[in-house]
């Protein structure tokens, strides 16, 4: 079961996820403590360690919208958050995938903050509400490399079967 | 074959005859930039081969190119740390295509490219950076990619499982108003559109509007594609393609262009006439949030800026520097000029465009992104408004969540930053700056 942990709208984009004069610190180790910088108090409940992992962050439509920084997918990914969206934007959905950050595309879900919902290929359950939600599966273009592990694993993966 | 001008070139890249939208591919790479994240594709690039006995190594270093604009110069030794391990790694690697802090040759990298003839019709180009669709001006189809996906490419020369995206046709009819341009045309796409509209997309700009449009403003449309959360933004290579190459970028070699089939498959057709278009206004916090200048007229600014890649270019600084000779910015008011490139900054120089802004009052800065992004430079105060030629208005884009930054073209901002509010450069003219304004115009204080 997973808990959604904070709500926010449509179209947030990376500069709010990780604002933009964080943007020296690359290391995935280092970016967490930057996710929602300026939400000073979601900021502050990340990092207090507030959230168990595997925890819901619920977004609107074309979460991730704007600056391709990877910064936007490692600081949430370091919280070990699930983002269940109605929807992503591009550069953010194949950030996500290429680093394994857990991300759900589901245009319909309806859930507050507290509300327990179980993840499934099949669907979203709000156990809360007792409704379901269809997901949209990702692109199967890049089932590959989620397979693999993500992009790092694949293009290893690639590389070694060019040289052999 | 009925293919749009970005199946064309994804299928000429992955070696096909044909491609059509939601096809997956596997394109080869002519151009793969990257500014000073290059400092964290490095690590990935690095980790891509950890545990082979493979040595790191660039598929190809002549299509690789490092620009640094973003933090130019430092403003920490965390950021001056990242470009001496970036200068490092391109001098062993021998990449070619390095634009470091200069004056001659550096800029900010969307302008840097097609400026130098890096950029060619047909080009599969991917960048680091989101705006990276800038160069589709040139009829390249050019996406942006995260660090990861640098790193991959670096590594095998192709950008893996690229899906080919649908693409919607913008036809642009009519001649502009006086003051009204390219920057006009791209926010009112962009609200007509929202900011999800082209998710997944590839807007592909015809029309005569767009035939006698110059590159510099086709940049501009193809830069701001992306905050219609398009993939990629084209305009097919043309004429003036062909002497922008040869005239400004000093190309030499044949230039191909491609062009879309006459029974291209479009997702959507979108027909615009400029004809009646007004100067039009991204109010915050979000890009999609466009308004025709008469409802925000005089909206008291703090900070003006004009530059970026989206209008920093000469044509940007020379309707600026019409406006401002003679004037002076608004007591109360700050603006803040930064030329996209050296090079556009040294054309500036010899027409008389930064003496005219300094003498009104403006600071005129290195080439870079400044202030657009909120990183080291021009970062607003709790409360203050910022009127900007640059192309985001996200909460805290400019360095401060408790800012507001509205969108205009360089002739709102150069008239808007004489009189200390939202202005219409038409009004202005007419000495009726901020006509329905609730807030007084701030006169212009002479020497």
């Amino acid at each position: 079961m997973a808990t959604v942990v904070y709500r926010v709208g449509d179209d947030v984009s990376t500069d709010v996820i990780y604002p933009g004069r964080f943007m020296a610190t690359v290391l995935p180790n280092e970016t967490p403590q930057f996710a929602f910088a300026d939400d000073t108090a979601f900021n502050g409940k990340l990092q207090a360690g507030q959230f168990p992992a595997g925890s819901v962050l619920l977004a609107g439509h074309n979460f991730g919208c704007g600056s391709s920084r990877e910064q936007a997918v490692s600081c949430l990914k370091g919280h070990e958050l699930v983002i269940v969206a109605r929807s992503f934007a591009r550069i953010f959905l194949q950030n996500a995938i290429n680093l394994g950050l857990r991300v759900v595309a589901c245009p319909g879900i309806e859930a507050n903050v507290g509300d327990d919902l179980k993840l499934s290929e099949a669907g979203i359950v709000n156990t809360s509400t007792g409704r379901v939600y269809a997901v949209v599966p990702l692109p199967q273009s890049r089932q590959a490399i989620i397979d693999a592990g993500g992009l790092i694993a694949y293009t290893r993966k690639r590389l070694m079967s060019l040289g052999a | 074959m009925r293919m749009t001008v970005a199946e064309q070139i994804l299928a000429r890249a992955s070696g096909l005859p044909s491609v059509k939208a939601g096809d997956v591919v596997e394109p080869k790479v002519d151009l793969a930039m990257s500014h000073e994240n290059a400092a964290l594709v490095i690590n990935q690039f690095n980790d891509i081969y950890k545990g082979t006995n493979l040595t790191p190594k660039i598929w190809d270093s002549s299509r690789v190119a490092v620009i640094f604009d973003h933090r130019v110069p430092a403003e920490s030794p965390k950021t001056a740390t990242n470009q001496k391990k970036v200068r490092e790694f391109v001098g062993a690697q021998s990449v070619s295509k390095f634009h470091g802090i200069r004056g001659d040759v550096g800029g900010i990298c969307h302008q840097v490219l097609p400026e130098n003839g890096y950029v060619r019709p047909g080009m599969v180009i991917v960048g680091t950076d989101s705006h990276t669709t800038s160069h589709g001006a040139l009829g390249a189809f050019a996406f942006g990619i995260g660090a990861t996906e640098m790193a991959s490419v670096w590594a095998l020369g192709a950008a893996v499982n690229i899906e080919v995206p649908a693409t919607i046709k913008i036809v642009v009819k009519g001649r502009f108003k006086k003051f009204v341009g390219p920057k006009d045309l791209i926010l009112h796409i962009i609200g007509k559109l929202t900011a999800q509209g082209a998710n997944f997309k590839v807007l592909e700009f015809h029309g005569p509007t767009i035939e006698q449009m110059s590159t510099s403003g086709r940049l501009v449309l193809c830069n701001m594609s992306v905050e219609a959360g398009a993939t990629a933004g084209i305009v097919p290579a043309d004429a003036e393609t062909e002497r922008y190459l040869r005239e400004e970028a000093g190309v030499a070699e044949p230039i191909e262009s491609v062009k879309p089939d006459a029974d291209a498959t479009y997702d959507q057709v979108v027909e615009i006439n400029v004809a009646k278009l007004t100067p039009q206004i991204a109010s915050p916090h979000t890009v999609d949030n466009v308004k025709p200048i008469d409802q925000v007229l005089g909206k008291k600014v703090h900070q003006i800026v004009i530059g970026s890649c989206t209008n920093g270019r000469l044509d940007d600084l020379a309707i600026a520097a019409k406006i401002l000779k003679d004037k002076k910015v608004a007591s109360g008011t700050r603006m803040l000029i930064f030329p996209a490139s050296g090079k556009i900054f040294r054309q500036a120089l010899t027409k008389g465009y930064v003496g005219t802004f300094m003498q009104a009052g403006a600071v005129v800065m290195n080439s870079g992104c400044g202030p657009c992004l909120g990183i080291h430079e021009g970062a607003l105060g709790d409360g203050e408004t910022a009127l900007s030629t640059t192309n985001r208005n996200f909460k805290g884009r400019m360095g401060n969540p408790n800012s507001e930054v509205y969108l205009c073209s360089p002739a709102v901002a150069a008239a808007s930053a004489i009189t200390g509010v939202i202005t219409d450069p038409n009004q202005h003219q007419l000495g009726r700056a901020s006509a329905n304004s609730g807030e007084r115009a701030v006169r212009p204080t002479h020497n």
